[in-house]
């Protein structure tokens, strides 16, 4: 497939909702009241495993104001759901700790808060295994891991080649529980009227959400409206439908009145999904001048009992550096614990974290520069499927970086610069993220006084999807984007995908740009006035995205760190990150740059302050808020700057676009480390790299 | 009791089925309502109110989503509850804008891109507001200097460092944080 070249100027245009963002109008899924609402609370499951053998609910009925409990003995029975952790509420099972048991529906939410609290539960309990280690027994290889990749890949022999390399590096990086913790915790107001369900979720695509919903209740998806108008955040974890909008939609139809249910912030960690721990062995075999003979990353991850979710980290490894010979493989093993599931860059954030210290330790052990090393390992054609990419712009990043972050200055000796009680180093790591795009449908519509209006279920999680479409649609028009409606974020619309994978723009504005470009088309052979509804086009990209172009598509991106070590305390801080970015054809510059630097941004969490442990005892996550899990904060930011090269990319969309909402994380965390090791000389191989882990390095 | 010498005027609304009268200012307005014990200022700002503007995003004032200004001053309104601020004049984010007139800081969150998802951003404008109000009084920060204290007397200086710090009781998870800032340096400015 060839496109014709691409003609967005990436103007800056200020984001549509900015206005009602900042004024408070914006409404999200909690939002909303709808007359005689009844207000729903969770109650999670206290074991890890087991059964739940009673709920006395004597005690909660009598709290005034509640007014049902619900319970897998009374809830709504659910067709099978198209994902087994929406089965909620229809047996006694308990799978891990925070599995929803019940469900207190009151008139307030004070009421229905004050009953869960007076729910007694007993449990049979049942032996857990909540702990993931490298050897255990029931470690598996799967089918495949995430996003349908091959669990295993080959090329050569890497263990021999390993043996024979002169220089060798073999390291095991570990990196525990991460949580996506959007603002928006998950929340969902449902209302059933005339056989018609209406649920407003918090979610990245509610073109997914409503089949889910019209599965698990047994209707028609016409009769389901899903709305997510405005959404605050998911990262992943709001890309599938998640439990929230089937426990309201089951307490509306049990009591007929309409239900919100906002997840509490601490339940949200055991039931919406998480990055998943892993340990991964990365070994390296390189000739003197630090040309790479074997690549092999290992990766052993953890998933449920309840659905098998394989983080991809060995993935990236198949794409970046040239090596005859490599081996990249996951195992992984079911346990006791919630489900795993996306967050941002899944895959490629903590497999880059590994592969990319990797790389560093080997330029130390050959005494070469990090940069040149990268340089020196380009390879001509994507390693493992050995297709030519459609652009690859990471040398042009890492040269454009360097020269951008003061990089040739850079004394390459650990440990070597020290100001006052800080300790300085800098640090670089590459970043990779594939191309991905959906099938989508659009209409856009001309009416007769002239306005213009696209259609399409698209979600704007926070990325400024309206704006972005709305240029997009422009551009084909010939006209300004102020001149096009948008109208996004509903089932009622054309169905779309999901805001995810990076690939939502690319998806949503390939349906738009043909849409409008057929409307263009069509406006210009009408001669007269138009008719009385207007002209309406309909595009669907259902050919064009199932055409699997002869091209290794992704984007690529160099990070650049500079950070402090306070040497009596360990603290770390982050006084400069630097990212470039080569993501096709940037599309709105504004938007785009708070993409990115919110990507590193969360890179930062990644390094230095999250992560979550499972305790062995009572198989519970060991931080469940924003108090003992740290997000970042202003504090943390210091000089963040992201900058991208213009890349002319034929081979992707009408639009020339790449994704670009995770791979700013991509090589934050494995450039931060970097810097830490340059600053002190200590390699540490596990995240986060908090005071405690530093300190004996230090003293 | 004689020895309280309650006014009649200062005697407390009898306490009925754990429900009190209150009179809160909501943006300008009084507004004389029943509520819970339990509930919260935001509770009752958006389910009464119905001003959805400040976000519930943990409830535990550990995010700062719901940061509204409470007789001017920042606070969590998770944290505050309802039956306790009789008579309190409260601000959202809601009563900012002088109509169509974005309030300064609205504006620069605007012209900066300070926002992405806009979960967080309400808490945000109204944190900046109470900020750069606590500044200009002369409050301290942990990364105010102790020579640059101005106490009382007069106002802190804003640097870039010193917004970090004051801002970081207000989370946004999509790291908005760069542009905010710039934001509040451009109304400093």
């Amino acid at each position: 497939m060839t496109t014709q070249a691409p003609q967005f100027p990436g103007a800056p245009v200020v984001r549509r909702e900015a206005r009602e963002k900042v004024t408070g109008t914006a409404r999200y899924a909690a939002d909303r009241a709808p007359s005689g609402c009844l207000y729903a609370w969770t109650v999670p499951a206290a074991v890890a495993a087991g059964r739940v053998t009673a709920v006395r609910a004597v005690d909660a009925l009598a709290v005034p104001g509640v007014h049902t409990v619900l319970t897998h003995d009374n809830a709504p029975r659910l067709q099978e759901p198209d994902d087994p952790i929406l089965a909620v509420l229809q047996d006694d099972r308990v799978p891990h700790h925070g599995w929803p048991i019940a469900l207190v529906i009151a008139e307030s939410l004070e009421a229905a808060r004050t009953g869960a609290g007076e729910l007694h539960v007993e449990y049979a309990r049942d032996e857990h295994d909540v702990t993931l280690t490298d050897d255990h027994p029931g470690l598996y290889t799967p089918e495949e891991a995430n996003a349908g990749a091959p669990a295993v890949r080959v090329r050569g022999d890497a263990e021999r080649a390993l043996a024979a390399s002169p220089v060798q590096i073999d390291a095991t990086y570990r990196m525990g529980a991460l949580h996506n913790h959007p603002m928006e915790p998950h929340a969902a107001t449902a209302v059933w009227a005339e056989g018609r369900l209406t649920v407003h979720d918090s979610s990245q695509g509610s073109t997914k959400v409503r089949e889910s919903l019209a599965q698990a209740f047994g209707l028609a998806p016409d009769a389901v409206t899903v709305v997510s108008e405005h959404v605050g955040g998911g990262f992943g974890s709001k890309g599938t439908t998640r439990p929230q909008g089937i426990l309201a939609a089951m307490a509306a139809r049990h009591t007929g009145r309409p239900v919100k249910l906002v997840l509490p912030r601490a339940q949200l960690p055991e039931v919406v999904g998480h990055r998943a721990p892993t340990i991964q062995r990365v070994r390296l075999g390189a000739d003197l001048d630090g040309v790479l003979t074997a690549v092999s990353h290992e990766v052993v991850t953890q998933t449920s009992t309840v659905k098998e979710f394989v983080e991809q980290a060995a993935v990236p490894a198949r794409v970046m550096y040239a090596s005859p010979n490599s081996r990249t493989g996951h195992r992984v093993v079911a346990l006791d614990v919630p489900s795993p599931s996306w967050m941002r860059a899944p895959g490629e954030a903590s497999g880059m974290y590994a592969l990319e210290s990797a790389m560093d330790e080997l330029a130390s052990a050959l005494g070469l520069d990090p940069v040149e090393l990268r340089l020196r390992n380009e390879p001509e054609t994507e390693p493992d499927s050995g297709l030519p990419f459609s652009s690859r712009g990471l040398a042009a990043c890492l040269r454009d970086g360097a020269a951008r972050f003061g990089w040739h200055d850079r004394d390459p000796r650990p440990a070597a610069r020290q100001e006052g009680r800080w300790l300085i180093g800098t640090g670089v790591a590459s970043a990779t993220y594939p191309v991905l795009v959906s099938r989508s449908t659009a209409t856009a519509h001309a009416a007769p006084d002239g306005a213009l209006r696209i259609r399409v279920n698209a979600t704007d999680i926070g990325t400024g999807a309206r704006t972005v479409l709305a240029q997009i649609a422009a551009d084909a028009l010939g006209v300004a984007p102020e001149a096009v409606q948008v109208d996004i974020g509903s089932t009622d619309l054309p169905a779309a995908p999901l805001a995810g994978g990076s690939s939502g723009t690319a998806s949503w504005g390939w349906a738009v740009h043909k849409a409008a470009a057929d409307l263009a088309a069509r406006l210009a052979e009408q001669s007269g006035p138009l008719p009385a509804e207007g002209i309406t086009a309909t595009a669907d990209t259902e050919q064009e995205t199932a055409e699997e172009p002869p091209y290794a598509r992704h984007a690529f991106g160099a990070h650049f760190a500079e950070t402090a070590v306070d040497a009596v305390t360990g603290e770390v801080r982050v006084r400069r990150l630097l990212g470039v970015y080569a993501a096709g054809r940037i599309l709105n510059a504004r938007t785009a740059r708070s993409q990115f630097t919110g990507g590193m941004v969360m890179g930062i969490g990644m390094a230095l302050t999250e992560g979550c442990g499972i305790d062995p005892a009572f198989g519970d996550f060991t931080a469940k808020d924003l108090a003992s899990y740290h997000v970042p904060v202003c504090a943390d930011t210091a000089d963040i700057q992201a900058h991208w090269i213009e890349e002319d990319d034929r081979h992707l969309n009408p639009m020339g676009s790449k994704g670009i909402g995770e791979i700013g994380i991509v090589g934050t965390a494995a450039a931060i480390g970097n810097a830490v090791r340059h600053a002190t000389g200590a390699r540490l191989r596990e995240l986060p790299l908090t005071p405690d882990t530093l300190l004996p390095y230090l003293l | 009791m004689d020895s309280l010498a309650l006014g009649a005027d200062l005697e407390p609304e009898p306490v009925v089925d754990e429900h009190s009268t209150v009179t809160l200012h909501v943006n300008g307005d009084p507004t004389t309502l029943t509520v819970d014990h339990r509930t919260t200022v935001l509770e009752t700002l958006r389910e009464s109110f119905e001003l959805t503007g400040a976000k519930k995003g943990c409830d535990h004032g550990q995010c700062g989503a719901c940061t509204v200004l409470v007789d001017g001053r920042r606070v969590n309104s998770c944290l505050l509850l309802a039956v306790a601020q009789d008579g309190a004049t409260i601000t959202t984010v809601e009563g900012l804008a002088d109509g169509e007139s974005l309030h300064p800081v609205q504006r620069a969150f605007v012209e900066r891109d300070a926002l992405q998802c806009g979960f967080c951003t309400p808490g945000q404008i109204c944190s900046a507001v109470g900020m750069l109000r606590e500044a200009a009084d002369g409050h301290p920060s942990h990364v105010t200097g102790p020579d640059t204290a101005a106490g009382p007397a007069g106002p802190v200086a804003l640097d870039a460092d010193e917004i970090r710090e004051r801002m970081s009781g207000n989370l946004c998870r999509c790291g908005a944080y760069p542009r905010i800032v710039e934001a509040i340096e451009d109304v400093i400015e």
